[in-house]
């Protein structure tokens, strides 16, 4: 490889660092010409101070291990049902028929509208806020498998059953194979999902983690640290955006990339 | 027969769901899961005009300011940005970064900057769900057919025409989908923001509701948010069928051949 061409490839992270310092720079120089009030808009040297001080603290520790148990139990449980229920019904057309419908209907309910319920019925612990990601995530990932399941191709089921390969056997080489990258979109899609509605609900819930702490220190009048706590989520996002990404790189390698992955809807 | 058949399959889960719904809760003594029948009772008694002119009208119009804003802001913005190579690598880690934040935690922070009025409210819709349609636009605009953009510079096409006819079109696919999502983060930010801070709104109410011990009225406005939900998803889904016709009908031509 030439200078050149290496230089022109590193170009654009460059480029995406430079925005990253950019915009820290606007916000470190805004609040201190007075252009947005310094005491609701820190500067970002104050913020990453801010984010510093929530290192050292235990407390911050628990709350990002309360968030990222809070998403994971609820992801894991929606990836699971969502793939169960999503080959099940994809798999048998009358199930499909009969389910349309109700899919179509139970999926835009929007989860926050269940934070009452969930309140009556278990409190703010992390039950509550679990049960709202479980049904935000379960929809992504079912309709992606669903849409994975039909993507069958046909050529290749006639194949499979002039072989006359086996319930089972059809299950691992024909419809896993064939559904695998939109159950990866769909884990996608739901995790990102899932992280919101994690610190929605601890924000709103007030069960342990990031989001209760963000309240608390919204209440304290610690303004600084808001921005930090809130900083740190959009850090988990991005983070878990890019390992779902190279997951779903890495699983897929075999797969022929010519395959387009479905528009997430 | 075929009809009769279509139809059976459409209803049949839902009747039956609401059904065992309703068999299940009858006579419910439970204080906290009401019977369907008070449920639906006390919907019928809770969103009476009124209410619905207090709660449930602020509520829809601050979303739908909030979402205009973020769908012409998005999809401006994201022309711009994406018509060019360096802007657009100068700006994608951080437009990543800033559509990773969960938007209902930008609620404390703009009632700091900007008070707990609708005016609040409207920025925090728009600024939670801008992204979706922002990136979408980018990606759309960017992955426009090469042999249009050609065709567009070989005829000196610029301006107002291309932007209508080339950019906008070839994004208008990318931008559907991202607004739909937009509107599902839209909802719940609308929820969100009136559950911290507002004296009126759905969400609001809802959790007054909750507070006050008034269950089967809390039950029916989580419904009615259901309700509301689905009406828009619905409401979305013929629109989009209408403006991208024209999409759907190329790939489908694309499919058979």
């Amino acid at each position: 490889m030439t200078r050149a061409t290496a230089g022109a490839r590193a170009a654009p992270a460059l480029l995406g660092l430079l925005g990253l310092a950019v915009f820290a720079l606007v916000f470190e120089v805004a609040p201190r010409l007075g252009v947005v009030p310094a005491d609701y808009a820190p500067p970002t040297s104050r913020v990453l101070a801010a984010a510093g001080e929530q290192v050292g603290r235990p407390a911050f520790w628990a709350a990002l291990a309360d968030t990222l148990l809070t998403w994971g139990t609820g992801l894991g449980i929606a990836v699971v049902a969502g793939v169960g229920a999503g080959v099940l019904i994809g798999a048998v057309p009358f199930l499909r028929a009969a389910t349309a419908t109700t899919v179509e209907f139970l999926r835009p309910i929007p989860s926050v509208a269940l934070i009452p319920l969930v309140i009556v019925l278990y409190g703010s612990t992390i039950r509550s806020t679990v049960v709202l990601v479980v049904y935000a995530a379960f929809w992504q990932v079912l309709v992606q498998v669903l849409y994975g399941v039909a993507d069958l191709d046909p050529v290749a089921r006639d194949t499979a059953r002039s072989y006359r390969l086996g319930r089972r056997l059809q299950l691992r080489y024909l419809l896993w194979p064939t559904a695998l990258p939109y159950v990866l979109t769909g884990i996608r899609l739901a995790a990102a999902v899932a992280l919101i509605l994690a610190v929605t609900g601890e924000l709103v819930i007030g069960s342990p983690g990031l989001g209760k702490e963000i309240d608390l220190a919204q209440q304290g009048g610690a303004v600084p640290a808001v921005y930090a706590l809130i900083l740190v989520t959009g850090l988990l996002g991005v983070l878990a955006n890019v390992g779902l990404r190279v997951l779903e790189r890495h699983v897929l390698a075999w797969h022929p990339s010519s395959r387009r992955e479905v528009t997430p809807s | 027969m075929t009809l009769l058949r279509r139809t059976l399959l459409a209803l049949g889960l839902p009747v039956l769901l609401v059904a065992v719904w309703w068999w299940a809760s009858a006579g419910s003594t439970d204080f906290y899961r009401p019977a369907l029948s008070t449920i639906l009772a006390a919907f019928a008694d809770t969103w009476t005009w009124d209410r619905v002119r207090a709660d449930v009208l602020p509520s829809l119009a601050r979303l739908a300011a909030g979402y205009l804003l973020a769908l012409t802001g998005g999809v401006a913005l994201g022309v711009l940005i994406g018509g060019n190579r360096h802007v657009r690598a100068f700006l994608e880690p951080l437009l990543e970064f800033l559509r990773a934040i969960p938007p209902p935690v930008l609620v404390p922070v703009f009632i700091l900057l900007s008070g707990v009025g609708d005016r609040t409210k409207v920025l925090v819709i728009a600024f939670g769900c801008v992204w979706p349609i922002l990136l979408n636009t980018v990606e759309g605009v960017r992955g426009r057919d090469e042999v249009l953009s050609d065709t567009c510079r070989t005829y000196r096409i610029g301006g107002g025409l291309r932007l209508w006819h080339l950019l906008l079109r070839s994004a208008s696919p990318r931008i559907v989908t991202g607004a739909r999502q937009a509107l599902a983060i839209a909802l719940i930010v609308m929820v969100i923001s009136e559950m911290i801070a507002a004296d009126n709104g759905l969400g609001f109410a809802v959790l007054q509701f909750q507070r006050g011990f008034q269950i089967p009225a809390m039950w029916s406005g989580v419904l009615l948010l259901g309700l509301i939900g689905v009406l828009l998803a619905w409401g979305f889904r013929w629109a989009e069928r209408r403006m991208l016709g024209w999409y759907y009908g190329q790939r489908a031509g694309r499919r058979e051949w």
